[in-house]
């Protein structure tokens, strides 16, 4: 049914793949714009970029979000800051390096020609946020000022404080509601993709369901584009808002899109550990902190002794000892199943022996208290309201937490995936990150998607449309996706069993991160895979979904989201038993090489792995991308 | 922490809306004040009964979702905090807690404590923006902004749009709301173009929704990114100016 997976990457030397790409897509008149309805799913950076710029170009644009506001989507949470290969600090940057930088980062798994064009268009977006009224920082004299971010050997970053999303959320936003008044967009807030509609093979639209009257509308379109964000939250506990969810991409997998390297999953280092049983999502502590904090643990195993009273000679430095050359600043997933390590060892700290210490003892005493308080201010008060403890006074605790996924629906170069009509963009979509995302590089690709690839991309696929009427709301196709979303409301609310959707959710994070988190084995995978169809089988017996389907339910809405979780997972676990190879985000303990670092396999693993959903409970199929690099030489990341 | 809850509680818009008392055992001083709704609404299911309805959604202060109205206070009695940072260690044992959806005629209830504040988003789209269409932008140093105009661009762009300013004010007025976009845009060379329009455009809009701004300064207390309620002295002079600007003279320099 799916041929070979064709990633459509255009011809020629990579620098001028993208330019002569957008000479040879098919063009749609200016005037005949306005005779296609594109829908977009989701507000944040990718999904307001593109609807704002698809709406500019003169499509009519329908924009629907679960929230009441386009602008709470979760970009708007990113702290640190938006990558460009501007070369403003004249340190040798270019977009070769960004993209250099990128590929590496990413350990080796991601397509060369998409990274390069991000690479590219990265200068064209701080240009374009600029000119929205995007404040970012600035230096004395006017110009844009630069931090540097981990994983780079330049100062490339553009950062608006520590609200860098919200800022870049806000100018995309504003651009969409500009549309929204020439009426070019029409917003659909508080409203949830709950299926997708495809017929003879093509993708003509979506179904949703109003939160507010829970009324299941069908809404017919020449193209649909998701931008519904990462799947974090599987875990349960994560840097992800609430409402984050995997729903809308699985919804397209099980029409048959393909979900490419779902195995991905970053977990980010600085995270505040969980306090107590109700901890309901954690929180990020910028990386920055480790610039000056040393990250330490007791060296006995069970010292329950406070900090202050253990001695220098007491403890144990750990990644200073490990890591000499690069101490404290080794990259996320290092640092991070270092931290793993100490805790797993009885070497935690905290109440709950679940933290390793961030000592900002040291630098305080070298540069004093008002220096790392204009560094750190806000994050050191973020810390102490969470906690109540004080960060001048008392070491901050720090542990690993799921953070970004790197994984998602498998696209083309032109961001389309393997359903014509279906685009997919921003955190959903796979293509730019390969196995591990660098910092300040999300909010990069989002914007990158939204703003340029999707507008010089879409009409490729709509101009041959032209003319053609949309699908009707009452035909067959659009009726049989309606009558599969109550049936699963109905499914979901005539259980009335004993436990809440919150339980099963929990349970499905904790057997995941203690299964396929930081660290996966076979043994562990395998014992995952056992479990989850389990705890999918308790779920439809015994949840307890109480209210209506006709009022704002938010414990239908969850449930419908945990049930996706519930089937997504085991394909997570399917792709991460069968990649026997350790890359990035994606550690697998039987591959390492003898000092702990992660151990790839470029002659059997150098592809992506595009799964095609066949059923739930029955193998998923694999399809391959190989992935062949030609501009950067394959090579083991080293940090040491 | 033994506290007791009294949450209104509310079918649908049109529904009436009465209050209901709960006794919430057994809560950690670290759980956040939205984790102790978590275990309040675990505890109804338990009891088959319906879990109170709230809008969240990033926990950590900046999506603007939140939106309780906690012992008459619009997100509780710390300053600068929203109600998902807020944690209960503020509060003492025993303690009864009044909870109720933010007030404001703009801002109708939906259920429970989740309101309607899309009046918001018809503010900014009557103007809150520069119209720099995508691609068409110049490189990003071309304009100098100096560094004070930036930040203080940013002390104003920080706004999260949760409304907390409206359900403060005894007017329902949301003039700080406004006023932070208006200031955010207003004080970037980007944003002189439109300076003028722009300010009238949204100050219409938004007083077809809301109260009007009698200066209590109930809003700039609320506010949990501490916005200052200088922004509307912005807002006032621009919208003043703008009544008497001839607009086709604003390329002269001065």
């Amino acid at each position: 049914m799916i041929g070979s997976l064709d990633a459509h990457i255009p011809e020629g030397p990579i620098e001028e793949k993208w330019s002569h790409h957008r000479f040879d897509v098919k063009l749609v008149n200016p005037a005949n714009k306005r005779r296609y309805e594109v829908i977009v799913v989701g507000s944040g950076l990718a999904g307001a970029s593109a609807a704002a710029s698809l709406g500019e170009l003169g499509y009519h644009v329908t924009l629907f979000t679960f929230h009441d506001s386009p602008r709470r989507a979760h970009s708007i949470a990113a702290q640190g800051g938006i990558n460009a290969a501007k070369n403003y600090r004249n340190d040798g940057d270019s977009v070769f390096r960004l993209f250099y930088d990128t590929v590496k980062g990413g350990d080796f798994r991601s397509r060369e020609a998409n990274v390069y064009r991000l690479a590219e268009l990265s200068v064209n977006i701080i240009d374009q946020c600029v000119a929205q009224g995007v404040p970012f920082a600035r230096e004395y004299g006017g110009l844009l000022d630069n931090r540097s971010f981990g994983g780079a050997q330049v100062s490339r970053t553009f950062y608006a404080r520590g609200q860098t999303g919200q800022q870049l959320l806000l100018g995309a936003y504003q651009a969409l509601m500009h549309q929204v008044s020439a009426g070019t967009v029409t917003l659909r807030d508080r409203t949830e993709m709950l299926d997708l509609v495809v017929k003879d093979g093509r993708v003509v639209g979506i179904v949703t369901r109003d939160l507010i009257t829970g009324s299941v509308q069908s809404h017919a379109g020449h193209a649909v584009v998701l931008a519904t964000g990462g799947y974090g939250n599987v875990f349960f506990l994560s840097t992800n808002a609430k409402a984050s969810n995997v729903t809308a991409a699985w919804r397209a997998a099980k029409r048959g899109a393909l979900f490419a390297n779902p195995c991905y999953t970053q977990i980010h280092p600085t995270c505040i550990p969980r306090s107590d049983d109700f901890q309901s999502k954690l929180t990020l502590m910028s990386e920055s902190l480790r610039n000056d904090g040393r990250v330490w643990v007791p060296a006995q195993a069970g010292d329950a002794r406070p900090p202050d009273q253990i001695p220098e000679s007491e403890r144990d430095y750990f990644l200073e000892r490990r890591y000499p050359a690069f101490g404290n600043l080794v990259p996320r997933d290092i640092a991070s199943r270092a931290a793993k390590r100490e805790v797993d060892a009885m070497r935690g700290v905290g109440p709950l022996e679940n933290g390793v210490y961030l000592d900002l003892t040291d630098a305080i005493g070298r540069l004093g208290h008002d220096v790392i308080e204009e560094r750190y201010g806000n994050l050191i008060e973020m810390y102490e309201r969470i906690t109540d403890e004080d960060p001048y006074k008392v070491p901050m605790r720090i542990y690993p937490a799921i953070h970004y996924t790197m994984g998602g629906l498998w696209v083309d170069y032109n961001l389309m995936s393997n359903l014509p009509g279906l685009y997919v963009l921003g955190e959903a979509n796979f293509s730019d990150h390969g196995a591990n995302r660098l910092g300040a590089s999300a909010l990069m690709q989002g914007l990158a998607d939204g703003y340029f690839v999707l507008p010089a991309t879409i009409s490729d696929h709509l101009a041959p449309l032209l003319g053609q009427q949309l699908v009707a709301a009452d035909d067959p196709a659009f009726r049989e996706a309606e009558t599969n979303v109550q049936e699963q409301s109905r499914r979901l609310m005539s259980i009335n069993g004993s436990r809440s959707v919150d339980y099963f959710h929990r349970e499905l994070g904790d057997l995941l991160w203690e299964n396929c988190g930081m660290e996966r084995s076979r043994q562990s995978l395998e014992k995952a895979l056992s479990a989850i169809p389990a705890l999918r089988d308790e779920f439809y017996a015994d949840v307890k979904v109480l209210g209506e389907h006709e009022s704002l339910n938010q414990s239908l809405e969850k449930a419908g989201r945990v049930a996706d979780y519930l089937e997504f997972s085991e394909l997570l676990c399917i792709d991460a038993l069968h990649r026997e190879e350790s890359c990035g985000g994606h550690f697998r303990v039987e591959h390492q090489t003898e000092d702990g670092e992660a151990l790839r396999d470029d002659d059997e693993f150098s592809y992506v792995a595009a799964w095609e959903f066949t059923g739930v409970g029955t193998p998923p199929e694999l399809h391959q991308e190989a992935l062949e690099f030609e501009s950067v030489h394959l090579a083991q990341r080293s940090y040491a | 922490m033994d506290l007791k809850l009294r949450v209104w509680r509310q079918a649908g818009p049109t529904a009436t809306g009465a209050f209901e008392e709960y006794d919430v055992p057994g809560v950690s001083p670290d759980m956040s004040f939205l984790e102790l709704f978590d275990v309040l609404n675990e505890r109804l299911i338990a009891n088959g009964r319906e879990p109170v309805a709230f809008d969240h959604d990033c926990r950590e202060g900046i999506c603007g979702s939140c939106s309780m109205m906690i012992n008459g206070r619009a997100h509780g009695p710390e300053t600068g905090t929203a109600t998902c940072q807020l944690h209960m260690r503020k509060f003492d044992d025993g303690d009864l807690i009044t909870v109720e959806p933010w007030r404001a005629r703009a801002f109708p209830v939906i259920r429970d404590l989740v309101v309607d504040r899309t009046a918001l988003d018809r503010i900014v789209e009557a103007g809150g923006y520069i119209t720099a269409p995508t691609g068409s932008a110049p490189d990003a140093n071309l304009i100098l902004v100096p560094k004070e105009a930036a930040d203080a661009a940013m002390d104003a762009a920080a706004c999260i749009g949760c409304g907390a300013c409206v359900a403060a004010c005894p007017n329902g007025a949301a003039q700080l709301f406004t006023a932070a976009k208006v200031a955010h845009l207003g004080l970037l060379p980007q944003g002189q173009p439109q300076r003028y329009e722009r300010v009238v455009n949204m100050v219409e809009t938004m007083e077809s929704y809301f109260g009007s701004c009698t200066w209590h300064g109930e809003c700039e207390k609320a506010c949990p990114k501490e916005i200052s309620i200088d922004f509307i002295a912005i807002l006032a002079r621009d919208y003043v100016k703008a009544q008497f600007k001839n607009r086709k003279l604003a390329g002269q320099a001065s």
